[in-house]
């Protein structure tokens, strides 16, 4: 389909999906089976400028916005959905600066990561508080011109490989969500540690790790916005970067799919190409129409937010909803359609599946995406009254 | 440093058809690409510029279509990108080519290095590079797989051989062609493809260079091309079966009876 593209997206495009089948399919299953951090990857996206695709141009990127961001996702993650979350992990890490970030801030921090120079990082979950923010555990006690952090994060993609962290922590335990606030953690700031690397399931080539903070010194510049925002900043974040995870499933989604298609015509059984059954006509017939409804809302959802509507968030759910589900959904039936050939590592449609899972699960799990739908109906509803 | 690096479009394809009428490249249906070893080249040129400052020209002699070549050139960090188009040049064989190619890089002026692709994915002559050098009267270095060192006025090279490499130096001004062990080219950036959009292709034609009509196009060109064909694939051959010394003894009489 014609997304009607301007030149520049176009180009984004075309380079990021020429980066994905030159230098990342070649390697995805050496990174998945060796749980390695792609840095060559890194220095080849860095060199191509896609890492300033969604940083205005005074912070050192080419200055678009989500549209360019999920654009660039799904085409590295068609090619593995591991290696394209060191990029889009990024992003997530970097929105937290790019909405509530001040004019020193973000001159700080930007540039490096425009340039690719730096990855970044978000850390908000805990062992005890994943979707429910309130129980976050980590705090930031104010003293003089500091913050003095202490707590443990878990699950942080981009963890240990990362220089430039945004945490949440609470300032103020006894208000809830409204006592959580933000902040920048460098890389190197002692008191910041990394714990236990985690062995997962798929995005592999992903690093996904412990944040330990112990008597974490930092100055109080590295405050996001005002005390107690911390709730803020990360909705507002999540709201910006869903569709990016919504672009990653999308890109795992057709990755899996081009295989499955491919593979239908040249299987042969029964004296025919197996594509040639009705059976697994409707099972591509059935894929390709669910992924291009995926592709269209996560960018029309991407285009909504680069626009500057205000309440992004219900749509940016539905893109991540719809895109995660259909990525599991697809994904599935492509190993189906492979067969018992499929199950195997040997070859590559299995790992898609492996990958796909996380996208219903992180940045919000699909439950709590469709309570933040269902609260924005609901809100309509009251307003209209 | 100022260098210019010479680059041909080619059709992407391997399996390249030939118009029997005519006897040339049947280009229709077939994408088009820089020639695969003047990618190393363009690399190599954009590298010297990152160390030693300068200028990367690239030049090209095509259909006016040839500019997408140029441009690519350019995304990959070429600085500007000349292309020579004009009826009278079609039909060119590679000295009459290698000629006009030279008599542009004299408009163009002053230059330090030529390089080239060892030879074209279509042709396969490797003729034009050496051409230029003859007929800018300049030394040539054939095959280079590394330059070692860039000196006041030589350049330090190590030559491919099929049983291994020479090290040559050469006075500079000189044309170097480049194999592809030398290096790896490097992909676009998103600027360097944004340049290359706006980037403005300067077009010549005969009438912009001191060219003597009788040495260009098909009129120009000494060579004359026959016929063109596939030669037959080769036939089974002979496979000896059975002992292996019995065998190697057949072997050895079977040779001795064919020489």
């Amino acid at each position: 389909m014609d997304y009607l593209l301007t030149e520049e997206q176009v180009m984004i495009r075309d380079l990021a999906r020429r980066i994905a089948e030159e230098k990342i399919r070649p390697v995805a299953a050496k990174y998945d089976e060796g749980e390695e951090f792609p840095w060559p990857i890194v220095k080849v996206l860095a060199d191509s400028d896609l890492c300033g695709i969604y940083i205005p141009e005074e912070y050192g990127g080419t200055g678009g916005g989500v549209t360019e961001l999920v654009l660039a996702t799904e085409e590295l993650s068609k090619a593995c959905g591991g290696i394209a979350l060191a990029f889009a992990a990024t992003a997530l890490g970097i929105y937290p600066i790019l909405l509530y970030g001040s004019d020193e801030q973000k001159k700080k921090y930007l540039p490096d990561i425009a340039k690719g120079k730096k990855l970044a990082a978000f850390a908000i979950t805990e062992a005890e508080a994943g979707s429910d923010v309130g129980s976050i555990r980590t705090t930031a006690k104010k003293e003089g011109d500091h913050y003095i952090l202490n707590g443990t994060k878990q699950w942080i993609t981009n963890g240990g490989e990362a220089e430039t962290y945004t945490v949440i922590a609470m300032t103020n335990k006894s208000k809830g969500t409204r006592g959580a606030s933000a902040f920048i953690v460098e890389k190197g700031t002692p008191g910041f540690d990394f714990g236990k690397k985690e062995d997962k399931l798929g995005i592999r080539a992903s690093a996904t790790r412990e944040l330990v903070f112990t008597d974490c010194k930092i100055p109080k510049e590295n405050l996001l916005g005002r005390e107690g925002m911390g709730f803020i900043v990360a909705m507002k974040t999540f709201d910006n970067s869903r569709p990016g995870v919504a672009a990653q499933a999308v890109g795992i989604a057709q990755g899996a799919f081009d295989l499955a298609l491919k593979y239908a015509h040249e299987r042969q059984q029964f004296g025919r190409s197996i594509s040639s059954f009705q059976g697994i006509q409707f099972m591509l017939a059935d894929m390709a129409t669910e992924i291009e409804a995926a592709r269209a809302l996560v960018i029309s959802s991407a285009r909504m937010i680069d626009s500057g509507a205000k309440d992004v968030g219900a749509v940016s759910a539905m893109a991540k909803i719809y895109a995660s589900d259909i990525a599991m959904k697809v994904t599935v039936d492509c190993v189906q359609i492979y067969g018992g050939y499929g199950y195997m590592k040997d070859y590559p449609v299995e790992k898609y599946m492996r990958d796909a899972k996380i996208t219903q699960i992180y940045e919000g799990t699909n439950q709590v995406q469709r309570n933040v739908i269902a609260a924005a109906l609901i809100k309509s509803l009251v307003k209209k009254k | 440093m100022n260098i210019i690096v010479c680059i041909k479009q080619v059709p992407e394809t391997t399996d390249v058809k030939i118009d029997p009428e005519t006897n040339t490249l049947i280009r229709e249906g077939v994408a088009s690409i820089i020639n695969p070893f003047d990618t190393y080249a363009i690399e190599e040129g954009v590298r010297l510029r990152e160390k030693f400052g300068g200028k990367v020209t690239v030049l090209s002699m095509g259909p006016p279509q040839a500019q997408e070549a140029l441009r690519e050139a350019i995304s990959v960090g070429a600085d500007e990108g000349v292309l020579l188009s004009d009826r009278a040049f079609a039909g060119s064989d590679t000295w009459a080519t290698s000629y006009t190619l030279a008599k542009a890089i004299e408009k163009i002026g002053a230059f330090d290095i030529i390089l080239c692709g060892k030879q074209a994915s279509d042709g396969d002559t490797a003729q034009v590079g050496p051409g230029i050098s003859t007929h800018l009267d300049i030394p040539q270095v054939t095959y280079v797989k590394k330059i070692e060192e860039i000196k006041e006025n030589a350049v330090k090279v190590e030559r491919m051989t099929e049983g291994g490499f020479e090290i040559i130096e050469a006075p500079i001004p000189c044309l170097m062609t480049v194999v592809k062990e030398i290096n790896e080219p490097r992909l676009p950036s998103l600027r360097g493809k944004m340049k290359a959009r706006k980037a403005e292709i300067k077009v010549m034609t005969s009438k912009d260079l001191d060219l003597d009509p009788s040495k260009i196009g098909l009129n120009g060109s000494p060579t004359k091309v026959m016929k063109i064909f596939t030669p037959p694939p080769r036939k089974g051959g002979q496979i000896l079966q059975g002992e292996a010394d019995r065998v190697a003894a057949d072997l050895v009489e079977l040779l001795k009876s064919e020489v």
